[in-house]
Parts: structure tokens; C-alpha cells; sequence
């Protein structure tokens, strides 16, 4: 049905990053096989923030989950995921404990659960700089400190000494940055990195990871169901629906113009870009997100849309340029016909 | 030592779709279905053994010692004293549930008040957690030692020694849940609607705490069954000629080198017994789990 | 930290002190005059008369309670009815084969029981699961005395492997003093094995699918060091609470096992004296198993502050 063979690649400067293509995922279950993640494709490339939005269920976890290989044993990987070239999906165990932490690296959405209780975080961030880099002990420790000023935690010095537990749940997550940029990966996949904390916390571990593209050039996926962090940092949006990309753009664009009706109906209560990020969430959309195992052959939104008709039954869109020479895509039969006002330019 | 109580939103009041639920959980689990099978064959071959046994248990016929398995008349043979091995087993494990059903009749008597009461009023919570510690202070063994002194060695003795021992974990199972309910909207309702602390407990608590109270139950009575035939065993707790599994492997030992088929069978049935408590209370406890996905 | 320290050493001593009462009423309650029970067999009047001083049965209540623990803190238990040894001397050549026994009995529970509940844990599904499960809930139902009877009539008297009976101190010939006290301590710890073995299967299964184990993954650790450094290490603070835990359990069995090997430590030293009627035995038993279990339980306690963090700081076990 849908062919994204085609699909315009962002112009990005050199190769990208990361390149997932055609990636699906499904779990074997008690109830059967259920899809998550449908045929998604999606560029990253060096230096760049992407943003990737959905209601929770909507697979974009599992996607994150999925690109270093971290799902549970019952997933079936399907379709290909490229760091920088080299294949990872179906690479042995070897090759991905590599990759893990060295070249692509986590920061989850809860720091006070993600970092363990019983030992100190300069112990935790050493072992990654032991294992990839063969660092001795003192080394690792010296190089820890250095990282534990770079995520800007005050006296880093004795903070290196501190177990999670006596850390705010800011520092918590400035930790697990730490962490995931010991070894300088080439990406960096936050999944709702930001959600567990307070909206004033929020803008300055985003600053971090701004940072952190902008002096290593990590290229940064965030995953999140909060637009204002999307407008906030990030240069590119995916959205997602019940495992589906649905629409793909430049940030103001997305912004601006959204065509799938999905997407417009995620915008129509958030925020503009500019506005400080995390004041507003997402709006309820009516319905359901329909259950992942029965995907039909069709839009997966038709039932919660407005403007689906037939054709939105019997086919499922597939993810095209909106015009010529765009990078704006989307899945929509029936894409918004009205652009919304222009609105002021993104700061980042 | 404290115990960690995890606030669950499983507690919804006792009702019959839940019962049903974990009922037919416990059905399809075919582990559940053959130990309740062994443990209903067991009970009721316990209670009608006076009935069901071949010969009286006191029985004896000198002419015929320690005849092996299989002799015709005595299917499991027989002991020093010409004894049938067969009847005394059955009357052997119908004391032993007698002994774990009072020693766990007795733990909850005594336990279950105590632990609401150290989760529901603070302020009884240190001084019953003393008690606690106090009883823990005394293994049960050492503890029908000094029962054993000051009364002499009985089943009761046996029965009260092992049920002490148990109230501690009764009371701890019992507090921690009392504690998790405690902190759940349908009983803070019923206190802001002045309901009086007894009845908040006897109507919401207690009724709610039961599934972890039957799963405490359910793994007492096979450390009880154990407790019984050590004390037996040891000569502390059911005495000769009255027959028990205990005292028969004791005597077993004294003849071991005679008869070495006789300190296999008491220990086959004892073991039977508990693990049949065991398996049966694991698949309980896993029915009543809401995450029902542990074995 | 210091405060939780303090607040467990003032909770145990309280407990320590009524456990003392308990013993000190316990005595009392002895059928018949407690110094009838303690005298043995010289009954004569003048004797009774001695005991009641030497006991101070002739004060009033609270002024022999103080005497009481005043001897006992002494190490002064009496003497036995049966031998007139010292009570202490008979621990201090009774004690150290338990101790013994006792150690032994841990260790291998700890490493068979943590290892099958990690490996269980790991191989979820796998039939190594399904063995370590099973072999759990047969330790935990298996009533040990009579695991130790088959031992010695099919290990110990038939194929001679193991001595039956008997001990050899372990200053005297090391590696016979192991010989004598393998099989017991294997027998004690199999009951310990199998519960140290489901908690940390449970413990286990916790941790790994917990999220600091998914950032462990994430960070391209090798799974031994995930389940090691991360997971076991956090499960390993439940293997010591039940360890402490079942201390009460260990020392019953202890006993047991004792009385059938027929090893001459504490165990059987209170057996002996149940059926002897030797009241200041008993006595000394009773008392020194709270105490032990009391002492023991706070060191647990002190060992749980140094594995987890968590109770250094905030005072509070987790």
C-alpha cells in the first residue's frame, strides 16, 4: 500500500546520523500478535533535535526503545535502522552493547527510578567510561566530575560521591544526562526526559541538551506528548499516530501549517512556539486511539476525524510531500485546507 | 525490619465478580487443581481414619515385627511392635493437621487483632512491634523447650509452641495491609463520614485484608505440619503410643538398621502434606495477585 | 544514621531486657518449687534452705530480678542438676560446634539459594526455572530431621561417604572437623536455601524490570555486570532480612539436626536436658537463644546500613 520509498530526504548536511527505515515492531501477547510501530522511516541528522509527538500508546516509546535495541524479548523487529550506515536491526548482542552508551545514548522520562538507589552516580557514570573507553578508575572519576559540570551541577567535586536519593530530581536528571553523554554519542534519545519534573526545571534541562548539540553536535531525539518542549528545542517534529508517522516537518512549518487533521487537532489548544515550554498540554481529542493489534487498512484516525469519509475507510494515506520540494509530509486524504495564521519565528 | 507496603488499586470491596475471577484463575491452574485434589483426599481420609484404618493403632502383634511393605494384611508392613504402619500414617497425619489447623487457629486469634491495631493506631504500632520482636526472640523449638519444662510435652504443647511462633508473621502480613488500606479513598471516606475506628476496621479493613490473611494461613499450616513432627520427633510434643508422623521416623531412627523401609514413608506423607500446602498457597497467592503475572 | 543506630540498640536492648522477664517469670512458673526443681537430687531441707539464698528465692521480687540479670550478665547460669558442671563451662564446649554448624548451614543456603533464584530469575521460562522452582518448594516442605535420617542410612551408613555420627573440633584435624560437619550443615541448610532462594527469585524479577536495570542495558553493560552490580546487588538486601529473619528457624533446626547426627552442641545439650528435667540448663538455653537471636538481628541491621545507601542517610530502612 504505502510506498515511502521515495520519501524526500531532509537536506541535511552530509550523511545522517540515523536513519530508521520501514522500522515496525510487534509483540507476541497473550491475546496474539499487536502491532506498536507501523512502517515508520525518519532521518536524523547530525547536530539535529527532533521532536517526536503522540498521545501515549501512539508507539513512540517503542520506537525509542527499539533503535538500540532495548525492547523485551517478545518484540519482532522489522524493517532497518542505520547508525551511520552500520545496520543494528538483527546485529548481534556484541554490536549492539557497542553501540549502547558509546554511540547512542538514553535519558528516560523518570531519573529517580532510572538511576539505582545502592550506587553513587559517579560510580554510575564511570562504568559506562570503563566499559566503552577503557578508562582506569581515576581517569573515570576525573572524567566524571568534568561531565557533572558540563550538565551544570553545582560543586560536582562532592556531588560525584552523592547516591541518588540526595539529589533533587533536577540534578537527578542532569545525572542521567551526564551519563548518556560520558562516551560523546553521535545520538541522543531523551524519552520524555522532561515529563516527572517541574515545569521550572523543565527549561533548564532542555538547555542542557541544547548545549550539548550545540558544543558536541549529538544529534537529539525527544520523544514527548508536550508540544511546548517540541517548540521549544526541537528543529524537526514527527507525529505520530497508533504506530504510524502522520506527519513530518520543519518545526515553524508544523507550527504554522499543520495538514494532517490530527495534528491540527493536537495544535489547536498548545501553545505557539515561542511560548515557554510545558505551560500547556496536549487537548483531549475525542474517541479512542484504536487497538494497535486490528490495524486496518486504512487511516488510522478515520474514526476520530472530522473530515473522513469513505476513502479514509478503504485506504490508508500514504506519507507524501504536501507540495513540491517540501519536506512537509503528511498522511492525510483530506489535509487541512486553511493555513493557519503565520505565527512569530520558533526562538531555540 | 520493616516492610515495605506498596499502595495497589486493587482493593475494591469484597464482591462476587472478584471472588469468581480468582476462582476460576485457581481453575486453570492445573498445579492448583491436582495439590487441592491431594489436600481434599487428605482431609478426608484424616477425618474418617478412625473408620477408614485396617487395624486400631494400638494394635499389636509381637508375632509379627517389622514386617516389610507388602506382607499380605499389612500393606505398608509393620513397626517394633507389630503395629500396622498404614493405619498409624493415617491416624499420624490426621494429628498433624490437627496440630497446624489449632497452631494457626491460634496465630490468627491472636495475630490478626494485633496487626490491625499496629496499622490502624499509630500509637499501638511500637509497642506491639516490641511484643513482635519479643516473640521472634524465642524460635519456636526453644520455645516448646520452656513450654515443654514448665507443662510438660503434649500435642497442645506442640500446637501452642508452633502458633506462638507464628503470630509474627501474622501480625506483620496483616499490619502492611492494614496500613496499605488504610491510605486507600474508600476508607478515608468512610472516616470522614464519622464511622467509628472499630467499624471502619471490622467493616472495611478486615473484610479487604482477608486474601492476604487466607495466603498467610495457607503457608502457616505446612510450617506447622513440620513444626508438629520435629517437636513429635524430639519427643516434645505428641507422645507414645498415640500416633504421630514424628514420633514414627523417631522410632525408625532407633531401628534404622532393621527396618530402613520405615523412616522412608512417615517422611513421604509429611512432605506430601506440606508440599501440597505450599503449591496450593503459591497458586493462591498468585490468583489473588492483581499483577497475576508471578509465579 | 546514628540516630537509626541508636534507636534499633535501644529497641533491642528493651527487648533483650523482656526477654530476661519472660525467662525470669518462665522459672517461676516451673511446676512445684523452684527450688525443688533446681536443688536435683539432694532434697534435704538444709539444702533447699542453701539454694533458696544461693538464689536469692528468700528476697523479694524486683530485688531478684536484679540479682537475676546481675548473675546472668556474669555468665553465671548455675550449675547442672544432672552433673554439677558449671551451666557456662557446658557452653563454652557446646557453643562453638553450633556456631559452627550454624555458619556453615548459612553459607550454603546463601550460595545455593541466591544462585538458583538468580538463575530462575534470568531464565525465565526455561526449564532451569521450572527445576529451581520445583527444588525450592520441595526444601521448603521437606521436614529436614528426616532428610538427615535418609542421609545417614543411604549416604552414611551404606556407602560410608560420611560419618554418621560424632565430631572432631576443628583446631584439632581441620578437614576431618568438615568431614564430621558437612552433611549436618547441608541438611540445616536446605530449608534456608529454599527460602532465600524464592526471595531472591522475587527480588530478582523486581529488579530487572526495573528502570535503573533498562538505563544499566542502555548504557551497554554486559548482562553479567547488569545483573550483578545492578540487579543482584539491590536483591541481595532481602537475602540478608531474611537471614536475619530466620534465625529463629535456623537455631530450631539446629537442634534437630544436631540431636540426629548426634553432634554435641547446643542443640542437643537442651534436648538432653528437656528429658532431664535440668531446669538451669533449660534456663540458660532459653535466655542465650534470645539473646544470640537479639544480638544477631541488630548486627543484620547494622550490615543492612552499610549495603543500602538509602538507610546511611535518612535513618529509615527502605
Amino acid at each position: 500500500m504505502t510506498t515511502t520509498g521515495q520519501l524526500g530526504d531532509p537536506p541535511a548536511p552530509g550523511a545522517p546520523a540515523l536513519e530508521l527505515r520501514d522500522l515496525s515492531v510487534t509483540f507476541r501477547t497473550e491475546g496474539g500478535i499487536v502491532s506498536a510501530v507501523d512502517r515508520v522511516s525518519l532521518d536524523l541528522a547530525p547536530g539535529e533535535i527532533v521532536g517526536m509527538v503522540g498521545e501515549s500508546g501512539c508507539g513512540k516509546s517503542v520506537t525509542a526503545m527499539s533503535i538500540a535495541g532495548l525492547l523485551p524479548e517478545s518484540a519482532r523487529i522489522s524493517g532497518s535502522i542505520r547508525l551511520q550506515g552500520t545496520e543494528l536491526v538483527g546485529a548481534r548482542d556484541s554490536v549492539l552493547r557497542r553501540v549502547r552508551g558509546k554511540e547512542i545514548a538514553y535519558i528516560f522520562q523518570e531519573p529517580m527510578s532510572s538511576l539505582n538507589p545502592v550506587l553513587t552516580v559517579g560510580r554510575q557514570i564511570t562504568e559506562v567510561l570503563q566499559v566503552h573507553e577503557r578508562m582506569s578508575r581515576r581517569a573515570a572519576r576525573a572524567r566524571a566530575v568534568e561531565l557533572l559540570t558540563l550538565v551544570g551541577i553545582p560543586s560536582p567535586a562532592t556531588r560525584v560521591d552523592n547516591y541518588p536519593h540526595q539529589l533533587s530530581g533536577g540534578m537527578r536528571q542532569r545525572v542521567m544526562i551526564a551519563m548518556a553523554v560520558a562516551c560523546g554519542p553521535k545520538v541522543l534519545v531523551a524519552d520524555e526526559p522532561t515529563t516527572a519534573l517541574d515545569v521550572t526545571v523543565q527549561a533548564g534541562i532542555l538547555q542542557v541538551l541544547r548545549d550539548l548539540r550545540d558544543r558536541l553536535g549529538t544529534s537529539i531525539l525527544i520523544i514527548t506528548h508536550d508540544l511546548g518542549v517540541i517548540a521549544d528545542v526541537a528543529d524537526r517534529v514527527v507525529v505520530m499516530y497508533a504506530g504510524r508517522v502522520v506527519e513530518r516537518a520543519q518545526v515553524t512549518d508544523l507550527f504554522a501549517h499543520p495538514h494532517h487533521r490530527y495534528t491540527a487537532g493536537l495544535l489547536s489548544a498548545s501553545p505557539t512556539p515561542g511560548v515557554h515550554a510545558g505551560t500547556q498540554r496536549l487537548q483531549e481529542i475525542p474517541g479512542l486511539v484504536p487497538v494497535l493489534s486490528t490495524q486496518p487498512d486504512a487511516c488510522t484516525f478515520a474514526d476520530r476525524c472530522p473530515a473522513a469519509d469513505a476513502r479514509c475507510r478503504d485506504a490508508a494515506p500514504p506519507l507524501d510531500a504536501v507540495a513540491a520540494a517540501t519536506d512537509h509530509l503528511a498522511a492525510c486524504w483530506h489535509p487541512c485546507p486553511i493555513p493557519r495564521t503565520q505565527p512569530e519565528e520558533a526562538s531555540a | 525490619m520493616t516492610v515495605l507496603t506498596v499502595p495497589t488499586a486493587d482493593a475494591v470491596p469484597v464482591g462476587l465478580s472478584r471472588r469468581t475471577r480468582i476462582l476460576r484463575r485457581l481453575r486453570r491452574n492445573p498445579l492448583a487443581v491436582v495439590s487441592f485434589v491431594v489436600l481434599a483426599l487428605a482431609a478426608v481420609a484424616a477425618l474418617l481414619s478412625p473408620w477408614l484404618a485396617p487395624y486400631a493403632v494400638e494394635q499389636t502383634d509381637f508375632a509379627r515385627t517389622f514386617a516389610p511393605p507388602g506382607t499380605p494384611g499389612h500393606l505398608l508392613g509393620t513397626d517394633d511392635l507389630g503395629r500396622d504402619v498404614l493405619s498409624r500414617i493415617m491416624l499420624g497425619a490426621r494429628a498433624s493437621l490437627q496440630v497446624a489447623i489449632l497452631a494457626v487457629a491460634t496465630s490468627l486469634v491472636i495475630g490478626v487483632p494485633l496487626g490491625l491495631a499496629a496499622g490502624y493506631f499509630r500509637a499501638w504500632d511500637a509497642v506491639i512491634s516490641r511484643f513482635t520482636d519479643l516473640l521472634l526472640a524465642f524460635p519456636f523449638l526453644i520455645m516448646a523447650v520452656g513450654l515443654a519444662a514448665i507443662r510438660g510435652a503434649s500435642l497442645t504443647n506442640a500446637a501452642v509452641a508452633v502458633g506462638i511462633a507464628q503470630i509474627p508473621g501474622v501480625i506483620r502480613v496483616v499490619r502492611s495491609d492494614t496500613l496499605r488500606l488504610k491510605s486507600l479513598d474508600f476508607v478515608a471516606a468512610a472516616v470522614v463520614d464519622g464511622a467509628s475506628d472499630l467499624w471502619v476496621l471490622a467493616r472495611h479493613i478486615l473484610p479487604n485484608a482477608t486474601s492476604v490473611i487466607l495466603v498467610q494461613a495457607t503457608v502457616a499450616i505446612p510450617a506447622a505440619i513440620l513444626g508438629e513432627a520435629v517437636l513429635s520427633f524430639l519427643g516434645l510434643g505428641i507422645q507414645p503410643p498415640d500416633p504421630s508422623l514424628g514420633t514414627m521416623l523417631a522410632t525408625a531412627q532407633q531401628f534404622a538398621a532393621r527396618a530402613p523401609w520405615a523412616a522412608v514413608l512417615p517422611g513421604v506423607v509429611i512432605m506430601g502434606l506440606a508440599l501440597a500446602f505450599n503449591v496450593f498457597g503459591d497458586a493462591l497467592r498468585d490468583a489473588l495477585d492483581p499483577k497475576g503475572d508471578r509465579r | 544514621m546514628a540516630r537509626y543506630l541508636i534507636t534499633r540498640a535501644w529497641q533491642s536492648a528493651l527487648t533483650l531486657l523482656l526477654s530476661t522477664v519472660v525467662v525470669f517469670f518462665g522459672v517461676r512458673a516451673l511446676p512445684g518449687d523452684p527450688a525443688l526443681a533446681l536443688a536435683g537430687e539432694d532434697r534435704s531441707p538444709e539444702a533447699l534452705e542453701a539454694i533458696r539464698h544461693h538464689y536469692g528465692l528468700d528476697q523479694p521480687l524486683p530485688l531478684q530480678f536484679a540479682q537475676y540479670v546481675g548473675r546472668m550478665a556474669q555468665g553465671d547460669f548455675g550449675e547442672s542438676i544432672r552433673t554439677g558442671i558449671p551451666v557456662s563451662s557446658m557452653l563454652t564446649t557446646a557453643l562453638p560446634v553450633t556456631a559452627e554448624l550454624a555458619v556453615l548451614a548459612i553459607l550454603i543456603a546463601a550460595a545455593l539459594g541466591v544462585g538458583a533464584g538468580v538463575l530462575a530469575a534470568v531464565r525465565r521460562g526455561h526449564p532451569a526455572e521450572w527445576l529451581a522452582n520445583g527444588l525450592a518448594l520441595i526444601g521448603l516442605s521437606v521436614p529436614h530431621f528426616w532428610l538427615g535420617l535418609l542421609a545417614i542410612l543411604y549416604l552414611s551408613v551404606a556407602t560410608g561417604l560420611f560419618p554418621a555420627s560424632g565430631f572432631v573440633p576443628l583446631l584439632d584435624d581441620p578437614v576431618d572437623n568438615l568431614h564430621h560437619l558437612i552433611l549436618p550443615a547441608v541438611i540445616l541448610g536446605t530449608g534456608l536455601a529454599a527460602i532465600i532462594m524464592r526471595q531472591t527469585r522475587s527480588a530478582m524479577l523486581d529488579s530487572l524490570s526495573s528502570d535503573y536495570v533498562r538505563t544499566a542495558k542502555a548504557k551497554g553493560l554486559r548482562p553479567r555486570a547488569v545483573i550483578t552490580r545492578h540487579a543482584l546487588r539491590n536483591s541481595l538486601i532481602v537475602v540478608v532480612t531474611i537471614v536475619g529473619l530466620q534465625l529463629g528457624g535456623l537455631i530450631s533446626g539446629a537442634v534437630v539436626t544436631e540431636q540426629i547426627f548426634g553432634l554435641p552442641g547446643f542443640g542437643k545439650m537442651t534436648i538432653d536436658a528437656v528429658f532431664q528435667r535440668d531446669y538451669p540448663v533449660i534456663q540458660a538455653v532459653v535466655l542465650l537463644t534470645a539473646t544470640a537471636y537479639i544480638l544477631i538481628n541488630f548486627l543484620v541491621d547494622l550490615l543492612y546500613s552499610v549495603i543500602d545507601p538509602r538507610i546511611r542517610v535518612t535513618g529509615d530502612p527502605a
